[in-house]
């Protein structure tokens, strides 16, 4: 199995790594993400995330080919939430599962960096005090920015 | 002219005020149509900290329109 998703409903990770089960391999190794209280200093009370389907589509899978090219794993199955989550939801999972434990280990954290790094997912954090903010789209609020860089 | 499909996603949805239209536009390029459009709607988002996608594929900004291609795009992404 090699599978990304992207899923509105909550993620139960008994299932997900049920779908995984291979009796010729010793490893599954997951990650979990998880949604957490707080961000740069901001109390977090909830998130949004939004995705463009079509391309996380084709994007994944050339993630999921790459760390199956590079470290030789079995399977890989990973789903990202979309749509509104609450404190402590997952936000995303992933269960790679490999013959011997190195191989799973090093391709999770292959699947997970470059999820973050390339996937079109966009994330919206609500917080107690302050106003909502798109994650790391600092540069897209401060046009003044510009003239900075120019200089 | 040619005929878009634009698409658009997070904080540019929302300054745009919807998430998908169809346009006419004299725009040759990717960066020529978000050139366009950003002073048309206020985008705040300056285009180097964005990508785009043509078709559903990542594209270059010089990348030739044709009419009925599909638009995105890309502000900075934060999944996981």
């Amino acid at each position: 199995m090699l599978s990304f998703a992207l899923s509105e409903q909550t993620l139960v990770p008994a299932q997900l790594s049920a779908l995984l089960r291979d009796e010729s391999c010793g490893a599954l190794v997951t990650f979990e993400g998880w949604v957490r209280n707080f961000n740069e200093g901001k109390h977090v009370v909830r998130l949004d995330y939004e995705a463009y389907p079509e391309l996380v589509a084709t994007e994944s899978q050339k993630i999921l080919l790459e760390a199956v090219a590079l470290f030789e794993c079995k399977s890989i199955l990973s789903v990202h939430r979309v749509g509104q989550l609450s404190i402590a939801d997952i936000a995303v999972w992933i269960g790679v599962v490999s013959v011997h434990r190195e191989n799973a280990f090093k391709a999770c954290q292959y699947v997970i960096d470059n999820l973050k790094l390339r996937l079109p997912i966009w994330k919206k954090e609500h917080y107690l005090n302050d106003e909502t903010s798109w994650v790391n789209c600092e540069g897209c609020q401060k046009p003044a920015h510009q003239h900075r860089i120019l200089a | 002219m040619i005929t878009l499909n634009v698409k658009y996603f997070a904080i540019l949805r929302e300054q745009r005020g919807l998430h998908e239209e169809s346009l006419e536009t004299p725009a040759l390029t990717p960066e020529a149509l978000y050139c366009e459009l950003a002073g048309r709607h206020q985008f705040t988002a300056r285009q180097e900290i964005l990508r785009v996608a043509v078709n559903d594929a990542f594209a270059p900004w010089q990348a030739a329109l044709r009419d009925g291609d599909r638009i995105a795009f890309i502000p900075p992404v934060a999944g996981g």
